[in-house]
Parts: C-alpha cells; structure tokens; sequence
C-alpha cells in the first residue's frame, strides 16, 4: 500500500504575521517559511505506518512555487520514498488543491492520503474533506489515533464532545490533530541522502484541473486589538474589580 | 433575495446553542428566509427546539437510522440535494460544522468561506487567518451558492419566541456505508459547557499534575464557571482534549475568562481574544498573557487559588 502525505509550505508558526499597512496582503518578504505543522505530524505518521510494514511507500505532493523544493528534499530527509511536486505561482485554494491531490490519487492508488487538519495560513480546514468526496472515499478528520486493521483503519478523531472512535473502509482520507504523534528530527545524513531520491515536477496546468470560480480577497486587516488592563496587587483587589464589574 | 438553510448541530437528542449562533449570523446576511436543517435518526425533540429560534421560517428534517451519528459522507450527500432550493448553506465552525460543510462545498463545486466572523453584504464576509493576526475581507462568487461555516464565538446565541413549522423532507436514499460509528468517549461532566458558558476557568501546564489540577475545577465549581485549558495542560495529560482552549482547540467568548499559570501563547489567545473580560494569575510578571488581560496579578498559584476561593 502507498500512502500520499499532503505537504504544504507555510509561514513558520513562530512568526508573528504583520499585515501590511495599505490593507493589500501580509508580510512575506524574509520570513522563515516551514512545513505546516499539521503536515509535518501527517508524514510522520505514514512513515510510522511504513515503518511497521502496512505500507510500502510514502509519497510527499506539495502544491507550490518552484522554490518548494527545498520543502520537498525535507520531508524527503524526514523518510519519505518520492515527492511530487505540483508547479503553481499563485497560492491555490482549498478546492483547487482537492481537485489537485485527486489528480495525484487517481494516478498514484494510494490506500491512504493523510492530509494536515488545517494549513496555519489560511486556517480553511477544508481540502481533506474535499478530496474525500471528489474521491467518493471514507474521511477521518481530526485523528488522534489510527489503526490498520486490513482493509479497514480505525481512526480516534478529536472532537468537540471527546473522542470519537470510526471505522473507515480504505482507501480512506485521514486528517491530523496535533496530538497524533511528535514529528522526528532530520539527520544530517538524511538530508545526504535525501539528495538523490526522486522528485517529479508536474505544471499545474498539464493536470486539467477545472477553473473554479473561488474566493476573492479585496482586503486585509489586523485584527482588533484588546488594550491592556491594569495589574491588581493581591487577591483582594481582583475580587473588588470583578464584583464591580458584576462577574464575581 | 437571501434563503438561507442552516445545519443544524446537535448531540445525544439536544440542539446544540451553536446552531442559534448560526441563526443569528443568517440574520445580519437579511435573508429573506432562513431554514433549519435537522439529520437525525429520530429529529422531531430536535427539530421542536429548533422551531423554537425566533427568526426561523421553517425546520426540515431528514430521518433515517444512518443518520444516527453526524458521518460527514453520509450527511453531506443529502445537504447537498436540499441546498439546491437555496443561496447559502450555513453551519457551525465546530469540529461537527468543520468536518461536514467541505463536503457539501466540494459536492456543489464551491469554495466555502470558513470562520465567518462578520457580513458586509451577501456575498461578502470577514474572516480570520493565520490564527487571528489578521482578519480578510472576502467575496464569493455571486452567481453560485455560499457555503460558509460560521465562527461561532463572534455571534450571540437569538432567542426564542419562534413557532416555526416543521417538514419532513425525504432524504437521498443511495448512502454511503464506507465508514461506521464506533463510540464517542465523551468525559462526563455536571460543570457548564465550555463552548456557551458566561464564566471559564483555565489552567495551564504550570499546575504540573492532574492531581493538582483539581484546583482549578474547585475555584469553576465555586464560580458556577467552566472548565478550559491550554495545549501544554491537555497535552502533558491533566485533562481530556475537550477542554483545550485556543485556534487548535475551542474558541470561545465568555463575560469573564480567567487564565492561570498559562503564559499566553498566540494560539491560546486566538481562542479567548473575543472574551469580555480576562484574568491572568502568573508568576512570571512578564508573560504575555499580561498583554490582553484586563486584569493581571503576579503570584504563585498554588497561594493564590485557594485565597481567591474564599474570598468568592
Ligand atoms: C499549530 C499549533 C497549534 C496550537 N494550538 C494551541 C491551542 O489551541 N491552545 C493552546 O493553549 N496552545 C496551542 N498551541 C501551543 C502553544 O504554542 C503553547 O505551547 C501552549 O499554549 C503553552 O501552554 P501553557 O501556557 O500552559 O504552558 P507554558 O507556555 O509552559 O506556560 C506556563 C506558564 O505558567 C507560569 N507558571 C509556572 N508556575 C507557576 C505558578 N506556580 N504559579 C503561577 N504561574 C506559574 C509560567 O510563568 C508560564 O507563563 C499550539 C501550538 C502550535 C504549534
Ligand atoms: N498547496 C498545498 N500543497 C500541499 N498540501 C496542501 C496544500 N493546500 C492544502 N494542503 C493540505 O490540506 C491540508 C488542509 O489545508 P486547508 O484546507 O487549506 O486548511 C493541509 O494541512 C495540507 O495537508
């Protein structure tokens, strides 16, 4: 079985995202570009899979700018057999995105695809659910847990009552939760020899993928700002704020 | 000419609040009509309720067994089919909203606009990205159905006092059975709901155990407040994940929130920054929790919770 790790590129987590001042995107220029977090604990996950002898190979797809191969040759340090690499200039929305990877399914067969949740950039939370229905395949979202259990992956998903536990026929769609699993190091002869595995480039539009009618941003702004209070000396001070304020 | 349907999200038999949420988002859309949508295996109590929002026009509701639990493939297929009727299709940015309405977009062939947190016309809506630091501006195409899921903690729940009717309508009958409903481990719990309580109480990794965590359900018990914690707490296992608070956990809006030795990470403060007033107990004076508190006090915690208590 193959597994196709989606691997997007995003701005570092750690960076603090300024907007710029005449509303028209934010700033990019200089700042630490990294694996989505989500994506990083996606790959890892298939490796482990590989690792335990229920797959055969992992596949990382990014959907990027041609400077996107540096990201790749990581998550090929990181383990993964191949990357492919999907040419796009412009950022591609989630739909967009979906049809791309189904384009990548339908040729590679995988018996999974592990998606991140949710990309930190855009926060859409959107193109693994999307591919599982362009696909006609089971979704688990959210995966804090996964079992392989022959054709069937038992997925415990995070959600907002607990933990829900699913069976899913595969091939099936995963999307990762942060608690899933903590990503491994790159070793530096990893990244040796990451060097000459294969990568595929494929131009975006040899894939003929419709054109959809998407969303269009016309503005950007910083969010409102919360001023900052006032520090109280003791306990006694806080409970006569807040019965002032009618809250204690 | 706005009509709006709104998914209804519900759990063991009850609506949940953040579908009034919804309601209350469709109304700054001025529809025209907003409907209701109940799945379920029995949704007539649900549906009852939903009738109940004042602003509805009618609740429809699809019963079949395979709508016993909320399986997005399974679910989104007969959205899908009773969207046609509509321009917008609503639901909550919860994980059930979240994990259902893509696969209603994708089904239609539309983007969904995700974390709707305002509306400045039909089509036009503002919305969050990278955690919260900046807000977008954006626009759907006018010509095709709006898909949107509705960032529940800018809207206030509408009130009641509504008599909508309610229609069955008959449902897609080709379902998929690719995917089974396990069980859902859900903590049992008699504190509020963190997702719609007034009051939260929150702690952090600094309280070290989930022995001593015990204090900080003691200080909500005494507050009639819920239960919330950061990503280090959930994590290092004190608490179940369904307290996490912050842009990978819940968001949230309560009248007071209170943080306690949580040193006010950005992911944390996107899931509290739209509370009415924040609290941050922390020893250290420089933790930027301090930056949006309304309230700080510099302390151990292990000192001051229990004074707090008593002094409640
Ligand atoms: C993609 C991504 C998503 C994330 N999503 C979330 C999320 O949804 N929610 C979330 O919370 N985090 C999230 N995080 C994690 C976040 O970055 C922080 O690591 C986390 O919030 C830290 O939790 P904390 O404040 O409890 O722990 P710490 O940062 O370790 O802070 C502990 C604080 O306790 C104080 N302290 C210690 N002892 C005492 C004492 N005795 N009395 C008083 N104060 C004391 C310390 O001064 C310190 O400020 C995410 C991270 C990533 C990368
Ligand atoms: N351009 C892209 N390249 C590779 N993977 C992507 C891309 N866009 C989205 N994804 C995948 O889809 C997940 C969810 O993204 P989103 O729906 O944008 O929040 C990400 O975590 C990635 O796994």
């Amino acid at each position: 079985m193959k597994i196709l790790v989606a691997y997007k590129r995003v701005v570092d987590y750690n960076v603090r995202i300024q907007v710029r001042p005449d509303g028209s995107g934010v700033v990019t220029e200089g700042v630490k570009l990294s694996a989505n977090p989500f994506d990083d604990i996606a790959l890892e996950e298939a490796l482990r899979l590989r690792d335990k002898g229920l797959a055969t190979e992992v596949i990382v797809a990014t959907i990027g700018p041609a400077d996107c191969q540096a990201h790749l040759r990581n998550g090929l340090a990181m383990g993964a057999n191949r990357a492919i690499h999907v040419v796009s200039d412009e950022a591609v929305q989630p739909l967009t995105a979906a049809r791309v990877l189904l384009k990548l399914v339908e040729k590679e067969q995988p018996g999974i695809v592990i998606l991140g949740k949710q990309a930190i950039d855009d926060d859409a939370s959107q193109t693994g659910q999307m591919l599982a229905t362009l696909w006609g395949r089971p979704q688990a979202t959210f995966a804090s847990k996964v079992e392989i259990n022959g054709e069937t992956a038992r997925v415990t998903r995070e959600v907002d009552a607990g933990l829900e536990v699913l069976d899913v026929d595969l091939p099936a769609v995963i999307t990762t939760d942060l608690r899933l699993n903590e990503p491994r190091f790159i070793k530096l002869p990893d990244i040796m020899k990451a060097k000459s595995k294969p990568m595929e480039t494929i131009a975006i539009a040899d894939l003929g993928v419709p054109a959809a009618a998407l969303l269009t941003t016309t503005h950007y702004a910083p969010p409102a700002k919360r001023s900052k209070g006032v520090m109280v000396k003791d306990v006694a001070e806080l409970v006569a704020a807040l019965k002032s304020k009618g809250l204690a | 000419m706005s009509k709006i349907l709104v998914i209804a999200e519900h759990l063991n038999g009850k609506l949940n609040s953040a579908t009034s949420r919804c309601v209350t988002c469709a109304n700054a859309i001025k529809a025209d009509s907003i409907d209701v949508l109940v799945l379920a295996d029995a949704p007539e109590a649900i549906a009852a309720e939903a009738a109940q929002i004042a602003g509805v026009s009618k609740v429809l509701t699809i019963a079949n067994a395979a709508n016993a639990h909320a399986l997005a493939q399974v679910l989104a297929p007969q959205i899908a089919k009773v969207a046609a009727g509509y321009t917008h299709v609503l639901a909550p940015s919860t994980t059930f909203g979240k994990d259902l309405l893509p696969c209603v977009a994708a089904l239609l062939g539309v983007a969904q606009v995700s974390d709707v947190m305002a509306v400045e016309d039909s089509h036009t809506f503002k919305r969050p990205i990278y955690a919260g630091n900046a807000i977008i501006t954006v626009k759907a195409p006018a010509d095709q159905t709006v898909v949107a899921t509705v960032r529940t903690a800018s809207w206030p729940t509408t009130g009641n006092g509504g008599s909508a009717s309610v229609e069955p309508v008959a449902g897609d009958a080709a379902l998929p059975t690719h995917t089974r409903f396990v069980e859902l481990q859900q903590g049992k719990s008699d504190r509020p709901d963190l997702q719609s309580a007034r009051k939260v109480v929150s702690g952090g990794r600094a309280l070290g155990s989930s022995d001593a965590f015990s204090i900080i359900y003691s200080l909500a018990d005494r507050m009639g407040a819920a239960v919330g914690a950061s990503r280090a707490a959930v994590d290092a296992g004190y608490v179940p994940n369904e307290l996490q608070v912050g842009q990978t956990g819940k968001i949230i809006s309560p009248d007071l929130y209170v943080a306690i030795g949580i040193s006010g990470a950005i992911q944390h403060l996107t899931g509290i920054k739209d509370a009415g007033t924040i609290v941050a107990i922390n020893k250290d004076g420089d933790a930027p929790i301090f930056e949006i508190a309304d309230y700080g006090l510099v302390g151990d915690l292990f000192q001051i919770i229990p004074e707090l208590e008593k002094s409640l």
